[in-house]
This record gives structure tokens, C-alpha cells and sequence, in this order.
């Protein structure tokens, strides 16, 4: 059995819902900042944190019990998790099963670090970032950000 | 010119920038010939930080052009006092004037406030950010005494907080001007505005010094940014820096006798005061041209020649 067959075990399977895997090691928890997910709904959350994975060597695994994440949420993801792999689950079966795709833009999702930037006072205004290979790129006052992204996560 | 606001000097092509550089000669040739032409029209004036050459040219732009402002006034004494939003403001004005001018303290400001509004909006700085139609006249006055192609140009000062010279710097990219920035280290060119031009304007040629000697015989133009003494949090770093960027006649000794000085003023000490009598000086002229710009620019956007954004 693989190494990645092997965190199965660790994690249980779900009925139906959502399996985020392939998550760089240490980054689930930003994975659920990032989609909005802490719990008080009521949802049934399963983290498995830095288990062994052939392709990342240590990776995390999150799964969303009676949620399907739509295509824009789990793109959004790329910029935490590029490497994930994205499962929807039907009656215990992977009826779908995708990797993350890199948005062209994301929106509402992170806060600009720049203190001087429109987007950091009260205007009506969502955050805007343009996405790019290496880097995130606030849209309104043009600051890069290419390292720790997730902590501009807009919990 | 294909665009219905003008936010950065980005979003201007090199076709966009001629268009208004010629319409601003045609009319600084013949001023009379336009001075009825936006009769009836209003320009709504939002300076949320103080401005005197920007508020003015612009208003003096469209007066001339026939037109009248409407102005906010100081902050202190409009609504935004009451805590009303920037996006409110631009939608309340925008009911009242043909096209808005706006200045803010916050970089993005303008970028903002154009989706809030149809009538065109001109961004006249946005915090350490962008100053397009600052750009149009520097580029307006470097055409008229050094050309804009072959161009070597030195832009010293304070290249990390100078709007005015974030926008040269993305504008002069659509020419073949070999750009070079002379700062001390600690007011470098942010690292985006570096990342843009060599990055994504792949014509851009730009080199970074923190001294003027080695450069300075070079030059066709030298642009030069006050040194801003409340950026430095220790006054003796300042002190360290702030008499290595001073223009002087004995520093114009080792400079071309054809160089351009500009600065967009307002000065405090780093241009000397004898310099102002030397051929040199083109500071002056370049705050008059303003007008006839910033004339060219209303003109095109409210005549409708600007066209449909590209985005």
C-alpha cells in the first residue's frame, strides 16, 4: 500500500462531500480560511495534517462532509495549494476529480498588506488580486505579494 | 485614445500619448481656436489633499476651453467630514459635472471611484501611486527641449513615495529613453514599479544609482523629486542623504550644455535658486504646459475622442 493509501486509514471516508488532497504540509487550516469554512455552520470537517505523500512527501488532507465546492472556490485554492486535488464525493464514491486551476483574478478573498491602499478602508469595495505564476498583485494599488499569501487571507 | 479615464500612465500607449501631446501644441499654438469649444460643460474638482498647480491648471484648463468647475473644497469642509465614502462622493458629483478630477491620499483611489461612475475621471495623484496628467505635461516639455526618442534621462530623489515618478517611468517605457534612477538606498523605486518595467514592458532600459557624478554627463534630462525630510524616521539618515541630491550650478559644471533640469514641483532645497537662471531651468515652463495638456486631455475625453475603454 502507498503512502498515500496509507492516510486513508487515518482519515475516514466520507458519504458525500468534498475531498481536498495534495494540500502543501501545514497549509489545511488556510485551506478552510480561504473557503470560508470554520465550523459554525455546522459542517462535518475532517483534517488530516503532514502525512506521508509520494508526490509532496508530507502533505494535508481536508474533507468537507455534504458540501460540493464549486469550480471558482477550489481555484481559489491554487494560491495556497497549487498541487491539490480536488474529489466530490456521491455515496461514498469519487464521482469527480480534478486538480486546482490558477484564476486569473481572485476576488473578496485576501486583504491587501498595503496600509496606504483604498482597499484597506471603509469604501464599498472588495478586495481584487490579479494572480500571477509566483505572485499575487493587488488590482487597485499594484502591491505584489509573492510570499506568505495566506496570511492575507480575509477570514 | 481609446479610453474613458484616465488612472495610470499604464494604460496609455505610446499612440495615446502623441495624440495628446500634439492636440496640447495644436492648442498651445492657438489657444483661441478652442476657447469656446466645451461652452456649458462642467468639471467637478475633488482634492482630497492639498494641490496648487494640479488644482489650478486644471481649472484653468477648462476655463479656457469655455467650460467651468464645480469643487468639492477642502475636506474639512465637505461631507467626507461627515464620514461619507469616497464612492458615494464621486457618485453625488458625477451627477453635476460632464467629467471628474480627482485627487486622494490613497494609492488605488481613482482606480476605485471609476467603477462607481460613467462620466470620465482623471486621476490627479493617488497617494504615493499614479499622476498621469503630471506625466503628459513632463513628457509634453521633454518633447519640446529633448525629444522622447534617443532620450537618456536621470530622475532623482524620491523614487519610492514620487508618484510623478512612478508614472514617467511606465510612460517613458513606450520610447527609447534609456532611464536612469538615482536615489539614496532607502527611497529606491518600489519594487513593483521595477518589476513592471522590466518585467512587462520589456523595452523599458533602466538603471539604479545612488550617485549623480557617474551619470550625470550623460544626460539629455534631469528630472528631479524633493527629498520628503518627514519620510525618514531618523533625522540624521536624512541629513545623511539630503545634500548628495541638491542641484547647484557647480554641480551643472560636469552636465551637458544642452541638459534639461525639470522637477514638478513644488521645490524646497534641491535645486538652487541660481540654477533657475541658467538655460538649464525648464521647471517653470514645464508647470505652464499643464494647461495646454491638460486642455488637450478635456477636450479629447469630453469631445467623446476618448473613446471606448480597452478593458
Amino acid at each position: 500500500m502507498s503512502d498515500d493509501g496509507d492516510h486513508k486509514l487515518r482519515v475516514s471516508k466520507i458519504r458525500s462531500g468534498t475531498v481536498i488532497d495534495h494540500v502543501r504540509g501545514g497549509q489545511a487550516l488556510n485551506v478552510l480560511a480561504i473557503l470560508g469554512i470554520d465550523g459554525s455552520e455546522g459542517e462535518e470537517i475532517s483534517v488530516g495534517m503532514n502525512v506521508p505523500s509520494d508526490r509532496l512527501a508530507r502533505k494535508d488532507i481536508v474533507k468537507v462532509e455534504g458540501r460540493e465546492l464549486s469550480q471558482d472556490e477550489v481555484d481559489v485554492l491554487s494560491l495556497i495549494a497549487p498541487d491539490a486535488t480536488i474529489n466530490i464525493v456521491r455515496d461514498y464514491d469519487v464521482v469527480e476529480k480534478h486538480r486546482v486551476e490558477r484564476p486569473d483574478v481572485v476576488e473578496g478573498v485576501l486583504s491587501c498588506p498595503n496600509a496606504g491602499c483604498i482597499t484597506t478602508g471603509d469604501e464599498p469595495v472588495s478586495s481584487r488580486f490579479e494572480v500571477f505564476d509566483d505572485a499575487v498583485r493587488c488590482s487597485y494599488c499594484g502591491t505584489i505579494v509573492r510570499e506568505e499569501i495566506a496570511s492575507l487571507i480575509d477570514t | 485614445m481609446r479610453h474613458d479615464h484616465v488612472i495610470t500612465s499604464k494604460q496609455l500607449s505610446r499612440s495615446d500619448i502623441e495624440t495628446v501631446l500634439d492636440r496640447a501644441a495644436e492648442i498651445a499654438d492657438d489657444p483661441a481656436a478652442v476657447a469656446d469649444r466645451h461652452a456649458g460643460a462642467l468639471l467637478g474638482l475633488l482634492f482630497f489633499e492639498p494641490s496648487t498647480r494640479t488644482k489650478m491648471s486644471f481649472e484653468t484648463a477648462m476655463k479656457r476651453l469655455g467650460g467651468d468647475v464645480v469643487d468639492m473644497g477642502s475636506v474639512e469642509s465637505s461631507s467626507v467630514k461627515k464620514g461619507e465614502t469616497l464612492a458615494d462622493t464621486v457618485r453625488v458629483i458625477e451627477g453635476y459635472a460632464d467629467a471628474l478630477v480627482l485627487r486622494h491620499p490613497k494609492q488605488g483611489a481613482a482606480t476605485m471611484a471609476s467603477e462607481f461612475v460613467d462620466v470620465p475621471l482623471l486621476n490627479a495623484g493617488d497617494g504615493a501611486g499614479h499622476h498621469p496628467t503630471q506625466t503628459l505635461l513632463d513628457l509634453y516639455t521633454i518633447r519640446e527641449n529633448a525629444g522622447l526618442d534617443d532620450l537618456t534621462i536621470g530622475i532623482m530623489g524620491d523614487l519610492k513615495y514620487g508618484r510623478t515618478v512612478h508614472s514617467l517611468a511606465y510612460a517613458l517605457s513606450n520610447f527609447d529613453a534609456h532611464q536612469h534612477f538615482i536615489s539614496p538606498e532607502s527611497l529606491r523605486l518600489p519594487r513593483e514599479v521595477v518589476y513592471d518595467l522590466h518585467q512587462e514592458q520589456e523595452r523599458a532600459q533602466v538603471r539604479e544609482h545612488e550617485s549623480l557624478e557617474e551619470i550625470l554627463p550623460s544626460l539629455d534630462v534631469l528630472y528631479v523629486t524633493r527629498i520628503q525630510r518627514e519620510r525618514f524616521p531618523d533625522e540624521t539618515e536624512y541629513q545623511k542623504v539630503a545634500g548628495e541630491y541638491q542641484i547647484d550650478a557647480e554641480t551643472l559644471e560636469a552636465a551637458r550644455d544642452d541638459l534639461t533640469v525639470m522637477h514638478p514641483l513644488p521645490r524646497v532645497d534641491e535645486i538652487a535658486p541660481e540654477v533657475d537662471e541658467t538655460d538649464h531651468a525648464a521647471y517653470f515652463e514645464q508647470a505652464h504646459n499643464g494647461v495646454p495638456v491638460r486642455m488637450a486631455l478635456l477636450d479629447l475625453l469630453l469631445s467623446g475622442e476618448g473613446g471606448e475603454t480597452d478593458e
